[in-house]
């Protein structure tokens, strides 16, 4: 892994991105000891609207706490892709929900596709996991974290009573985001 | 046995520092960025004995606060810019009549209401300067999430230590970002309270400096009983308008934070890579943390760049950053403002050394390719 890591989520507010970056950091500074930092969109943009949450991961402390230049990037509705898939690197990874995201940004980044919203819905049976299956997605598809941090740091966030739904969609989406790549 | 630790954002690392430091009140008013402070302690502070009351403004929380450290309490508000002018009268209050207490001034832009959800870093002279008269401050910039831990705890101590008020600021970035803080265990970090009375109850003066600069502070409501006033006051409390008490006293509570034993117990600096910079940043907050970023993009580049960072940013720490301007061929100061503690960095350079800014007041925080190009365009 490169020394510094940006991984960037975005979609509508209230779809659960922001804790998905949380889960990712502590997948990395918690429980694997990596250096890691979460930050977010804030104030009149995070309610409603396009939102986005982003995660540095390094081996090293990190210094300057914003996104730079991102290696990997979610969108799950249009207006997140439009605003917030920008600044992408050259062969980074975008993975835009298939459905929501008709338009796909244009930029020397290969763009990756998965029905997250339908799958969440009509496989996991509810659309509240949407956030784990596109976390486990990225995770799957970068190796950023391992699968069993990724999965540990998921289940020590939800309800006991919401492991197995949170469980069955962690590994759902971090088998379609590992095959999207392979 | 491993140290506890968590992903958590700046505002709960205060909230979490203020209570190992032994917080017992926080009176406050919730404003953006500095919320999560009083939401946070709201639900810590009964569990530790405290009491959390949300006031009816900023003025009834600094109020609230000063009267609870009077009474004995380690007592601590948290706000923003807005806050912070609303309460300068009662900071003044807390400096004449020397009350220990703590204020978290998490930094948004400004002038007046400003953009609440942005951060900046122009506050920094209003914590010297924001409150009429003479007077010390202590200010404090942590920039990172363990920081604003350790800087709590240690703006509690200089607090009792010294009997004023004393702020910490740090910026909405650093404010609301999550990073791993490794919470201390209890004893690890030193903990200070207030120096008690040893003279019996009758004997007692509150203010009192023939033993010590900084007078042992009685608790109110306990059996000794004193007199607290804004006015200039004699040893016993009462108001005086003595002109060699006044000049004394006036001098005394300047003195007692920039003697030079003080300043070596309050200046607290991290120099990265210095030993043979030409280039100096000094910066502060989350400005250093880009600072630092361009100081090791610099020296890939083969320019012998260097950071200087206070976390005691009041008061100024004017030897070492002579000590800067006699090495270096120039000092820059990067700040989220328009250029307010390069002024100090300026008189204290005399011209030995070029000095120059990099500001930015637009919510974004500085970039280090910002500052790189600064560099660049000096040497």
């Amino acid at each position: 892994m490169a020394e510094r890591y940006e991984i960037r989520f975005s979609g509508a507010g209230g779809q659960g991105l922001i804790t998905a970056g949380i889960i990712l950091a502590e997948a990395a500074a918690i429980i694997e000891g990596k250096h890691a930092l979460q930050s977010q969109s804030y104030g009149p943009e995070a309610r409603g609207g396009a939102s986005k949450s982003e995660v540095i991961i390094s081996d090293a402390p990190i210094d300057y706490p914003k996104a730079t230049i991102v290696d990997t990037c979610l969108a799950m509705t249009q207006e997140a892709a439009d605003k917030y898939a920008v600044g992408i690197k050259k062969g980074g990874l975008l993975l835009i929900d298939a459905d929501f995201v008709k338009t796909a940004p244009k930029g020397d980044f290969t763009v990756y596709r998965l029905p997250i919203m339908r799958m969440a819905k009509e496989d996991i049976g509810r659309e509240i996991v949407a956030n784990v299956i596109a976390l486990s997605a990225v995770i799957g598809m970068t190796g950023v974290v391992s699968r069993e941090a990724g999965e540990e740091a998921v289940v020590r966030r939800v309800p006991p009573a919401f492991k197995d739904l949170n469980k069955k969609a962690y590994n759902l989406g971090y088998e379609k985001g590992k095959a999207l790549v392979n | 046995m491993a140290k506890k630790s968590a992903l958590v954002q700046g505002n709960q690392a205060c909230a979490h520092g203020a209570i190992y430091a032994g917080c017992k009140f926080f009176g406050g008013y919730p404003i953006t960025p500095s919320t999560e402070v009083a939401e946070e302690l709201s639900a810590m502070l009964p569990k530790v004995g405290g009491k959390f009351i949300q006031m009816e403004d900023e003025i009834g929380a600094m109020a609230s606060v000063i009267g609870a450290s009077l009474t004995g309490a380690k007592a601590l508000t948290a706000t923003s810019g807005p806050g912070v002018s609303l309460k300068q009268e009662l900071i003044g209050y807390a400096c004449i009549a020397e009350v220990p207490c703590v204020i978290i001034n998490v930094m948004r832009g400004g002038p007046s209401t400003g953009m609440p959800t942005g951060p900046g870093q122009s506050d920094v002279m209003q914590a010297k300067w924001g409150t009429h008269g003479d007077h010390a401050a202590i200010a404090l910039v942590p920039e990172s999430i363990q920081e604003i831990f350790e800087e709590t705890v240690r703006a509690f101590n200089l607090a009792e230590k010294y009997r004023m008020p004393v702020q910490v600021l740090y910026d909405e970035i650093v404010g609301h970002m999550r990073e791993r803080i490794v919470f201390p265990e209890p004893g690890e970090l030193e903990i200070i309270d207030r120096e008690a009375p040893t003279v019996s109850p009758e004997e007692y003066k509150p203010f009192d400096s023939s033993k010590g600069q900084v007078p042992p502070l009685a608790a109110f409501g306990s059996e000794y009983k004193y007199h607290v006033t804004g006015l200039n006051k004699a040893a016993d409390g009462f108001p005086t308008t003595k002109a060699e008490l006044v000049d004394a006293e006036e001098r005394r509570q300047v003195d007692k934070v920039e003697c030079e034993e003080a300043r070596a117990d309050i200046e607290k600096n991290e120099e990265y890579m210095i030993e043979d910079a030409e280039i100096v940043l000094w910066a502060y907050g989350s400005s250093a943390r880009s600072a630092r970023y361009a100081v090791n993009e610099l020296r890939k580049e083969g320019i012998k760049a260097g950071l200087f960072r206070p976390l005691t940013l009041w008061p100024f720490p004017e030897k070492r950053t002579a000590e800067l301007a006699e090495q270096a061929k120039a000092i820059i100061v990067p700040e989220m403002n328009l250029g307010q503690m390069i002024i100090e960095v300026d008189r204290v350079a005399q011209g030995r050394c070029t000095i120059d800014g990099v500001h930015r007041v637009d919510g974004d925080p500085l970039n280090p390719g910002q500052i790189m190009a600064k560099v660049k365009e000096v040497i």
